[in-house]
């Protein structure tokens, strides 16, 4: 069970989970623009209080499922920066081998299902792992991260129906960042969303998604409540995405004023908040949070160069995994 | 050897594993008191009871997405697809989610899953409950693809593809539901990609698929009159493929058609014969022919639609000038 985050260490944790996210992106972002990352990727900074809000209301054995945007929700759940950053660069020892990338990147030993490079795609995988759990009289709960685009794909419909129907230990979060790729939430989706989930009889949340004491107290409730069999639930999350859909998305004024960016970076920004939050309340110094984040920035560049060194996965590779034994 | 129906050979196999394996469950539209609407599955909620036999509502792209998500976490959910027709509405979760899992994951994750089916014209149901689409999902890497061509088969396959910790996809014959054929009491499984000669032969090598086992089994009958003698091979699944043993009789017999109940273009008719043609166009003494149905949706006036179909004297004609070293599509 989750502890209850009443203390010091879960504070702090809190805090550098969310800052491990940030340097993460910072990272990988740096990596793309150097032109030293194959691909592309789209960056979770900006959200991070949403996966570490959640996450940390959740065990190891607790499931999640994720997205094209998926590294906080990865780093919330557990993964180490080495296997993540030999992932992005396609690397032998990344999570998947460097088989999935930045989009599919998964890590089943802390419960992470894997991100999902269809928008909406693991809906079904996630409410058929809660399926599982109440077959298996297992007491694990499942959160599905989405964003809001997702919620235009039928598929939500037909599984938030069923595990209603079946009351399942699902928890639909949705990560209302605004903007559905290219286009502002309003003009993709009508009316309200979490009355979308009402509809269903699904009991669902709105909340402040930068707030992550917020996010976390209500994760803990409803995780809670899931285990005990009263689930599923939905929470709208309202966040914001610092980047562009990926990071390749760099002039966007087309759909975004660069005051709305500002505002929310300066104004909302959810580890600033937290900071000013944990130093206001005497749990930490300036000096503490700054030698934690310099050993969150070294640990990165390490990982970084680790990976940038690490081998790619031998030809011989290119054909396995796609049957199990 | 007792025999019985296809039908109760798949719900055999179920019951089995079901009894054999907690983990085991079943899910899709009308499974459990409905039984399906072919009655298939008769009787396995009142042994199982509905936390096994789950009846879902018509959403197909939903509950089979549910079951990916069960097979990765640890169950081994059996799902109905009612038509094979509506695999075109799961395509995503099947395809996206289901095939690409273990690969993307380097490994680590795995989805034993079994999506049963069905295939085959003739019953009058018209071009959106008819299809045979077994050739959508063979062009999957990471899916596997079984077509029983029998009871017997239907029994065995069903019981390994419960087993197998790949996503696997089987087409039964809805038209063969009642076909009664000998199946032992004794349990026995039949494993993947070990084709079956049903007939042995010399002057050329009929390979068909599910129902068209029959149908080439019929041709072999009108064409022994004629003393052309045919063999007979059955791959029970196309995904994998026994190759070495298709590769093994044309090249004994110097002849092949292919017969499958898929479109003709881009089908699995096209797949096997091409590797035939890669792999032993020296041992070959004639083009070697594809039968699938015809290109067109499948019609629903029975005027037209057992015309889309191949039939065993088709086969047998195309057989009878391959054998006289007759081109069949002359330019």
């Amino acid at each position: 069970m989750a502890k209850a985050k009443s203390n010091t260490e879960d504070y702090l944790r809190m805090y550098r989970q969310m800052v491990r996210i940030r340097t993460f992106e910072d990272n990988a972002n740096q990596l793309y623009l150097s032109a030293k990352m194959p691909g592309l990727t789209h960056m979770y900074s900006g959200e991070e209080a949403v996966a570490v809000g959640i996450c940390e209301a959740l065990t190891d054995d607790d499931r999640i499922t994720s997205t094209h945007r998926g590294h906080g929700h990865c780093v919330a759940k557990g993964a180490e920066f080495k296997q993540m950053f030999c992932e992005l660069l396609g690397k032998a020892e990344g999570y998947c081998r460097g088989k999935g990338g930045s989009m599919h990147i998964a890590d089943q030993s802390h419960g992470n299902l894997g991100a999902n490079a269809i928008v909406g795609g693991s809906m079904g995988i996630a409410t058929g792992s809660a399926l599982r759990a109440k077959l298996q009289g297992a007491d694990d709960v499942t959160v599905c991260f989405f964003g809001d685009g997702a919620t235009a794909q039928g598929l939500m419909y037909e599984v938030m129906n069923m595990a209603a129907l079946w009351s399942l230990p699902v928890i639909y979060a949705c990560e209302n960042n605004g903007y559905s790729e290219y286009t502002k939430t309003e003009e993709i989706a009508a009316g309200s969303i979490t009355a979308r989930a009402e509809a269903f009889g699904i009991e669902a949340h709105r909340i402040d998604g930068q707030d992550v004491l917020a996010v976390n107290d209500l994760s803990r409730k409803l995780v809670a409540r899931a285990r005990r069999g009263e689930g599923p639930f939905f929470m709208e999350l309202m966040t914001y995405r610092y980047h562009g859909h990926h990071v390749g998305d760099i002039n966007r004024e087309y759909y975004r004023s660069k005051a709305e960016e500002k505002e929310w970076k300066e104004n909302r920004d959810p580890i600033i908040r937290f900071r000013a939050h944990l130093v206001s309340e005497g749990i930490a110094t300036e000096d503490d949070l700054d030698a934690m984040n310099a050993e969150v920035e070294k640990d990165a560049a390490e990982a970084v160069a680790y990976a940038l060194d690490a081998a790619y996965p031998d030809a011989s590779e290119v054909d396995m995994h796609v049957f199990a034994a | 050897m007792r025999e019985i129906t296809l039908s109760q050979a798949v719900n055999e196999a179920i019951a089995e594993e079901m009894r054999r394996d907690a983990s085991v469950f079943l899910m899709g539209e009308d499974v459990a008191e409905a039984g399906t609407p072919f009655k298939v599955l008769s009787g396995l909620v009142e042994e199982f009871g509905t936390e096994r036999v789950i009846d879902t509502p018509i959403s197909e792209p939903g509950f089979v997405g549910l079951a990916v998500g069960a097979a990765m976490t640890g169950a081994r959910p059996i799902v109905d697809l009612m038509f094979g027709d509506f695999i075109y509405l799961v395509m995503d979760q099947l395809c996206n989610q289901a095939a690409k899992q273990h690969y993307m994951s380097g490994g680590k994750l795995t989805v034993p899953m079994v999506l049963r089916t069905n295939m085959g014209a003739t019953r009058r149901s018209a071009a959106q409950h008819s299809q045979s689409l077994q050739a959508l999902v063979a062009h999957i890497p990471g899916l596997k693809v079984a077509m029983p061509s029998s009871a017997y088969e239907a029994k065995g396959l069903m019981k390994t593809a419960i087993r197998d910790n790949n996503p696997v996809v089987i087409f039964e014959d809805k038209l063969m539901y009642q076909d009664k054929a000998p199946v032992p009491e004794e349990e026995y499984l039949i494993p993947f990609g070990v084709a079956n000669i049903k007939r042995e032969g010399t002057d050329i090598t009929l390979i068909g698929t599910s129902s068209m086992v029959q149908v080439a089994e019929k041709a072999a009958e009108i064409l022994a009159l004629e003393g052309i003698s045919a063999e007979v091979i059955d791959p029970r699944t196309i995904v994998p493929l026994d190759e070495a043993t298709l590769l093994e009789s044309v090249k004994k017999t110097s002849r092949a058609i292919v017969i499958d109940e898929g479109h003709q273009s881009y089908g699995v008719t096209a797949e096997i014969a091409s590797r035939l043609n890669e792999k032993a166009f020296y041992h070959l003494d004639a083009p070697v022919l594809r039968m699938g149905a015809m290109d067109v949706p499948v019609p629903f006036s029975p005027a037209l639609e057992d015309l889309t179909v191949p039939t065993p004297e088709q086969v047998a004609a195309n057989a009878r000038k391959l054998c006289a070293g007759e081109l069949i599509h002359a330019a």
